[in-house]
């Protein structure tokens, strides 16, 4: 089966006073269909600007200047591609809710604060010519059940009237309404509590099992990645430097960056030792440094690194890294907390 | 002797670079230049080209020509010469107003803002009654009792009217900056109120006051020659409202020849009032590191 | 026993709202020994915030006592005062906001050290900058005594807040968040520095923090405070707290914290909480207020009597399923 996006040498930027930002750089991945996709980096790695370009969100001041995002619709007759980044007008909108619906970081002021829950299932439904009425509300109300919130108590509520954790699930649910194929979660639990946050987890879980949509997790936290994606792609300085499924990220880990990562976040049942940081900090995406962005901060840069950049190449079916060194890099590097 | 020495240094320094910096943005540059080509010739200007005394009976409401560089009004005096002569009534009233206008309203609403309670409310309900009076009738009507030929006076009483609602958006900004860490880290620190208020909170307000000072300016100007063309204030020099007012009561309305009789004092104000404009761009750069450097 | 430096006893605050009151802290008992690390975790609109603030001395307590090395604060007056006020100093969380945005770095770290005429002359205050530049492993120092907080990265900014908070030689600091809004990647370098300056300058830290994993790993050989609805509901040695949590919150936190490890992640049990509505801080639950959300509920003396905080295996915990031993253990 073809997978349901593809992303084809992408390459973002974005205008500013100093020069060019170069967000996303010649990135390419699929995520296949009912695949959990997650896209982990820090802040300014591009990880956003990536789900931002994908529905055509992205600000005045950014431009697509290569590459292609794929869509492969398959309902409505014979399955036929699209390429995301050329759409305009109507299908546009139709693709962005109908096919790809999206929750942004931002999501807790998403929703119109002068309209009730209803009215918000209702502009939405209407704006796509989608049910009216009793059957609406019917859809609905499973909808919200689904995410685990009681329909009687939100459906006339204003956003106001909800908690924070209860706005994010109202709209998951209302990103859900036009029964997309795929999903884009931009950090949805990032200012939320640690139970409202796993309460989300929980219903992304769920949903995920339930519904059969593919998904494209964008997040800092490699927890939340490690607990509901399939396959992890780690960004840094705007490209992709290790692609792998979930479970060889965070055991087998071959890029210096990935390794770092994971040995920079505390866990429960770590030691102390366990941990250390990434010295020096993310590189300026206007001035790069050349070679490997990541070299500055690279345990084991040699000069080839300073001068080449590496692209991405297979460890092992499935696994890819960009990195000269990956042969060496896990032993050289040698986690102490994710030996199983 | 060494810490006078540091201090000098320091604050040469300092002012070379705030030059350099007012140089940066070309638009603020026009402004910088301008304003300052305009206080001179106010000022200086008279001196080395006097007020012509009589009338030119053969020069009447003349176009422009080599000899008379904007023409001549209905006199027959050089528009160019009583352009210089009658700025000065306008940028003292001007910068006046500005500053006066612009510490009532700073000193008001920080004290609002810094004591809050009941002086806060007492101060803001005052502020508020002020907003609701019409000022240029209450001006008006003050000039029928108050002589306001003299530019001290006529920016006392525009000032004293002037000032609430940049009283009001002042205290808000300092609400709000109140609020910021660094100030609470600054507390912390104990660096004492008047280092709070100096260093802390006012080279963060910079921008918008003198912003707002130049508003207050370019309000200021226009109240005084509406003023004189409306002939509330009597003809005591010769001001830019002042040529206007003539012009417009010799008929220039009807005479397409005198045109440039009311053209050159209108252009010189609003050259004034967009050199002040500009100005207050590249002030704005001075005052806000983030516009002059980049990350 | 020596003196602890800061001493709660009893501390309320309470905030007037539109009229109504909330009390954000309640009835809060601690003390903080010399040289400790004390964390304090707990979601937000816990209280921990507002118990930091109230320790830094930028918010009164309403009820209760604060002692700075046994001395009341709200008392002090004088050098006593002082003193106390440049004793203690707090990191802020949000490293864009805790910084004049309009001085240099070197402005920033010199005012208060020229203020209280710690160094004599500009020589010697530029020398002391570099040094708390160099301190805080912001080196070299030339590269940053000119630039401006918008120049640097957010981790570089909550160094520069440390080496100004360092100006006054303090003996505590109150750090608020001080890593949440840091590139994950180099969060354990800024805890790092503020461990190693701990030991060199005999700091005692108060770290405020959501995050029990970072907790445990700062607070290593100190303590964990967990704080629900403005009240300490547990307090233990560290290790022992992420462990063998007592108090049913502290174990529904731990057990709802993901893991960056998909098996672990996947397999670990979580404990379900019997609502998940967050109760409003203007209608407290009486009794404990913990009681309706709580998964080991006992019934009428939950709803009523609201638990002190005792003593029970090598912890401090308030819940009367501690006190009152029930047949079923508990589970984790």
């Amino acid at each position: 089966m073809q997978p349901i996006l593809s992303i084809q040498n992408l390459s973002i930027e974005y205008r500013a006073r100093r020069g060019r930002v170069r967000a996303i750089r010649n990135v390419s991945f699929d995520v296949q269909r009912g695949e959990a996709v997650a896209l982990i980096g820090e802040s300014g790695s591009g990880k956003t600007t990536l789900g931002l370009g994908i529905v055509q969100l992205l600000p005045g001041t950014a431009r697509v200047t290569q590459g292609r995002a794929i869509y492969r619709r398959s309902r409505d007759g014979a399955p036929s591609e699209i390429d995301t980044l050329q759409l305009k007008g109507r299908a546009l909108r139709e693709f962005r809710w109908k096919e790809c619906a999206m929750v942004f970081q931002s999501a807790l002021n998403a929703l119109n604060p002068v309209l009730r829950i209803s009215d918000q299932f209702a502009d939405t439904a209407q704006a796509h010519g989608y049910l009216q009425g009793r059957a609406l509300h019917a859809r609905a109300e499973e909808l919200l059940k689904l995410v685990r919130l009681d329909p009687d108590r939100v459906w006339r509520s204003f956003p106001h009237e909800l908690s924070g954790g209860m706005r994010q699930r109202v709209l998951i649910a209302l990103s859900l309404l036009l029964e997309p194929q795929l999903l884009i979660l931009d950090e949805p639990t990032t200012a939320l509590d640690i139970l409202t946050q796993r309460n989300i987890m929980d219903v992304l879980k769920d949903l995920r099992h339930k519904l059969d949509f593919s998904l494209l997790f964008i997040s800092h936290d490699l927890a939340l990645a490690a607990e509901l994606t399939d396959r992890v792609a780690t960004v840094y300085a705007g490209k992709i430097v290790e692609l792998a499924s979930v479970e060889t990220t965070f055991k087998e880990p071959a890029h210096p960056y990935t390794i770092g990562l994971i040995n920079a976040v505390p866990t429960l049942k770590g030691t102390k030792e366990d941990l250390s940081s990434i010295p020096g900090s993310p590189p300026d995406l206007v001035e790069m440094p050349a070679g490997c962005k990541f070299h500055p901060r690279c345990p084991l840069v040699e000069s080839r690194c300073k001068e080449e950049e590496p692209e991405l190449v297979e460890v092992k079916p499935g696994h890819q890294t960009a990195c000269w060194n990956w042969r060496s890099a896990r032993e050289a590097l040698q986690t102490h907390k994710v030996q199983g | 002797m060494n810490a006078l020495q540091d201090t000098l240094a320091r604050t040469g320094r300092e002012t070379l670079k705030t030059l350099k910096l007012l140089t940066r943005n070309k638009m603020g540059l026009f402004g910088f230049v301008m304003t300052i080509l305009i206080i001179l010739l106010s000022f200086g200007g008279p001196l080395v080209w006097p007020p012509e005394a009589s009338a030119n009976v053969e020069d009447i409401n003349l176009g422009i020509s080599a000899k008379h560089w904007l023409g001549t009004d209905f006199q027959g005096q050089d528009n160019l010469r009583k352009v210089i002569n009658g700025g000065k009534d306008i940028v003292t009233v001007a910068f006046l107003t500005g500053i006066l206008a612009t510490l009532l309203g700073v000193i008001v609403g920080s004290v609002s803002a810094f004591l809050g309670g009941r002086v806060d409310s007492l101060l803001m309900e005052l502020v508020n009654i002020w907003l609701t009076i019409p000022k240029f009738p209450l001006l008006a009507v003050t000039a029928t009792v108050v002589k306001l030929n003299d530019p001290v006076t006529l920016s006392l009483l525009m000032a004293f009217l002037d000032w609430p609602s940049l009283s009001r958006q002042i205290r808000s900004q300092v609400l709000s900056l109140k609020q910021r860490d660094y100030i609470e880290a600054a507390m912390m620190l104990d660096l004492g109120t008047r280092n709070i208020i100096f260093s802390e909170l006012l080279p963060n307000m910079m921008s918008f006051i003198t912003i707002s000072m130049i508003g207050i300016m370019t309000f200021a100007i226009y109240q005084q020659t509406s003023l004189v063309f409306l002939g509330i204030v009597p003809y005591s020099s010769a001001n830019w409202g002042v040529m206007i007012s003539a012009a417009e009561r010799r008929g220039v309305l009807f005479n397409p020849q005198a045109a440039w009789s009311i053209l050159v004092p209108m252009g010189a104000i609003v050259l004034f009032q967009l050199a002040l404009i500009s100005f207050a761009r590249s002030l704005d750069e001075v005052f806000n590191p983030r516009l002059r450097t980049t990350v | 026993m020596p003196t602890p430096i800061i001493t709660l006893d009893h501390v309320t605050r309470t905030f007037s709202v539109k009229r109504q009151t909330i009390t954000a802290v309640d009835d809060v008992n601690l003390s903080i020994r010399e040289g400790e690390i004390i964390c304090l975790v707990g979601e937000s609109g816990c209280g921990k915030t507002t118990t930091g603030k109230m320790i830094a001395g930028v918010l009164p307590a309403s009820a209760g006592r604060i002692l700075y090395l046994g001395a009341d604060i709200s008392k002090l007056t004088g050098t006593e005062r002082k003193k106390f006020r440049l004793g203690v100093q707090m990191i802020h969380q949000d490293p864009y906001a805790s910084l004049n945005p309009a001085h240099t770095i070197s402005a920033i770290i010199a005012a208060p050290l020229r203020h209280h005429g710690f160094t004599q002359g500009e020589t010697q205050t530029q020398q002391r900058v570099r040094k708390l530049l160099e301190t805080v492993d912001l080196t070299p120092p030339d590269d940053f005594l000119d630039k401006y907080p918008h120049q640097l990265s957010g981790g570089q900014r909550q160094r520069v807040s440390v080496a100004r908070a360092l100006t006054v030689a303090p003996s505590f600091l109150v750090a608020d968040e001080a890593v949440s809004m840091v590139d994950v990647s180099i969060r354990i370098s800024l805890l790092n520095m503020l461990s190693k300056l701990k030991d060199a300058m005999g700091l005692s830290v108060l770290f405020i923090t959501h995050d029990l994993a970072l907790a445990k790993y700062f607070a290593w050989e100190g303590r964990i405070g967990v704080m629900y609805l403005g009240r300490l509901v547990e307090l233990s040695p560290a290790r022992w707290l992420v462990e063998h949590p007592q108090h049913p919150y502290t174990q529904v936190l731990l057990s709802a914290i993901p893991e960056a490890d998909p098996e672990a992640t996947r397999h670990k049990k979580r404990i379900e909480l019997r609502s998940m509505d967050v109760p409003s801080l203007l209608r407290l639950p009486t009794g404990c207020s913990f009681h309706p959300r709580c998964p080991q509920f006992l019934g009428e003396v939950c709803e009523q009597v609201t638990p002190a905080l005792v003593e029970s295996d090598g912890a401090m915990v308030a819940c009367h399923r501690v006190t009152r031993p029930a047949p079923r253990a508990t589970e984790l």
